[in-house]
């Protein structure tokens, strides 16, 4: 997601286009708070309408491996430059963890290694960009449903939040940090994984290393990359930016679905 | 079509022709299909290329592409459909915002918003294809029910043959227009366009959108299967806007030409004059 613009960066532009020639009126209407509203009114629509159909376990097609793509692009950050991350990597993630926390029972530590020996999936799915590119990529990694049941989720839990290892954007209040949120309908969906493996080998770190959210029935920003913490929450609102997730928080359905 | 004969003595008869449910949803095509154009180019924006198969990116090779290039110590925009390519400086690839020549697909005249705002010309998009499709729906009910599908669209079997649609043709290309009795119904070529837009076109559009949407190919896979991909069903969603954006215009100048003031009154007020032929000057 390198290239999408961020609403900081939108805004400097809106506001360099409005001081020098004034916004058109349709520009105006855009920026309205009640158009914006509005408009929002679509993605309700949209996620009830595709969950009514969808049932919670239809599966998004898999492919063969004759379907892979020949280059996966990377997108978003492609090397976290924090000295965190730095220090895992160097030492191959052999002193990374993930936690797993929040509302649940038996909160864990997770090292890689104890990942890579729980059961895994396989599967070979279509990574759809928001932008409108895809690639075909072959994931294998942990059902997330499987080790939330290990934790056991409190009954109050309605979210499940990801946060990651890398800042995308450079803020003071600490609000460009990567994160996502699903629901416990996709959290529990079969092809909803933890991938620690891409194409038969160790996850690049160009591609979220050495742990990365698969969310299959949604586009590639809910894919969250460099995975440090599972947090499993009643409500979104106090959370970064509050709406669920980096890009959400800029203006982006928090449903990916279409 | 009920008719009301009045302006008989001037030649004239003045008929009911569109009901208010077509004008109706007419008009609210109008708005949905120039809202979702202006969108979609700005959501194209974010990925000026089109591929074919189930997948596309920056390493597969595009159908088409509009990118600005490196030109000497300047830059230009070049749109490159297959192996053919053109220099679209100032339009596609590359055009000015703010003064300053910037990589873009479609310039921002064409794009809502006008600047770069992937988020905000999805939100617009859906929106404006969930009351598209609701519309239509409306419409479509209603052309059954009402049986205006029927009665005045579906060409009659001796509206189908090559010499009639060949007579046709020529008059069109001559901007003459049927008069008379036969200005009562559509003619052939209008029932064949719009029968081809409002069953062929617009389903294609929904289809190869939905199908762009991973939960609804979790829905529907078949539908990955009918178009080949989401990559190619994201080309055909473009080539079809462009078809019917191509439609808009030789549409919109059919309507100036054969009666600009009548063809909005009709479509505004569900009223058309008919002008018989047999008396000479009285021009709408």
């Amino acid at each position: 997601m390198s290239r999408i613009i961020t609403r900081r960066r939108f805004l400097i532009g809106a506001t360099m286009t409005a001081s020098a020639l004034g916004l058109s009126g349709c520009d105006a209407l855009v920026e309205s708070d009640r158009t914006k509203s509005v408009l929002k009114i679509a993605e309700g629509f949209s996620m009830k309408t595709q969950r009514f159909l969808l049932g919670d376990n239809a599966l998004a097609r898999e492919f063969t491996e004759a379907d892979l793509s020949p280059v996966f692009r990377a997108n978003g950050t492609s090397m976290p430059d924090n000295p965190q991350y730095l220090d895992w990597m160097n030492q191959q993630f052999s002193t990374w963890k993930l936690d797993v926390g929040g509302l649940v029972d038996k909160p864990m530590q997770l090292s890689l290694a104890d990942l890579k020996a729980l059961p895994a999936r396989t599967q070979i799915t279509r990574h759809d960009c928001v932008e409108g590119w895809s690639a075909i990529g072959k994931w294998t990694g942990v059902p997330l449903g499987a080790l939330l049941k290990t934790v056991g989720l409190k009954p109050e839990a309605r979210y499940i939040v990801f946060h990651c290892a890398d800042e995308y954007e450079k803020t003071l209040d600490g609000t460009g940090w990567y994160y996502e949120s699903i629901d416990l309908v996709d959290a529990f969906h079969p092809q909803t994984i933890l991938a620690h493996t891409m194409n038969g080998r160790d996850l690049e770190v160009a591609h979220g290393a050495p742990l990365r959210l698969r969310v299959e029935r949604q586009l590639g920003y809910k894919q969250a990359k460099y995975l440090t913490r599972i947090e499993a929450v009643a409500d979104l609102g106090r959370l970064y930016g509050g709406s669920g997730g980096f890009w959400e928080d800029r203006g982006y359905e928090w449903y990916a679905g279409i | 079509m009920a008719t009301i004969d009045a302006g008989v003595a001037t030649g004239r008869t003045v008929i009911y022709r569109h009901s208010l449910l077509v004008r109706l949803s007419h008009w609210v095509n109008v708005l949905c299909m120039t809202v979702l154009l202006f969108s979609g180019l700005q959501i194209f924006n974010a990925h000026p290329a089109l591929y074919w198969g189930q997948y596309g990116a920056d390493n597969d090779p595009s159908f088409i592409s509009m990118e600005a290039v490196e030109d000497g110590d300047k830059a230009k925009g070049v749109t490159r459909v297959g192996s053919l390519s053109f220099n679209t400086t100032g339009v596609l690839g590359l055009s000015q915002v703010d003064g300053e020549a910037t990589a873009r697909g479609f310039p921002e005249w064409l794009t809502i918003p006008s600047y770069q705002d992937l988020a905000t010309g999805r939100r617009w998009h859906f929106f404006f294809a969930w009351l598209f499709v609701i519309n239509g729906f409306i419409y479509l009910a209603y052309g059954l029910l009402s049986r205006h599908f029927r009665r005045d669209l579906l060409p009659a079997g001796n509206e189908l043959t090559p010499a009639h649609i060949g007579h046709e043709i020529v008059n069109h290309a001559r901007l003459r227009f049927p008069k008379g009795p036969e200005a009562r119904h559509y003619n052939t070529l209008q029932k064949l366009t719009y029968v081809a837009v409002i069953f062929l076109l617009l389903p294609l559009m929904i289809l190869t959108g939905l199908t762009m949407s991973p939960g609804f190919d979790a829905v529907a896979p078949w539908l990955l299967d009918i178009f080949g991909g989401r990559q190619s069903a994201r080309t055909i969603h473009f080539l079809t806007a462009f078809s019917l954006t191509a439609f808009v215009v030789v549409h919109v100048a059919m309507v100036i030409l054969s009666g600009v003031f009548n063809n909005l009154r009709s479509m505004i007020t569900g009223y058309y004059a008919i002008d018989h032929g047999d008396i000479k000057g009285d021009k709408l």
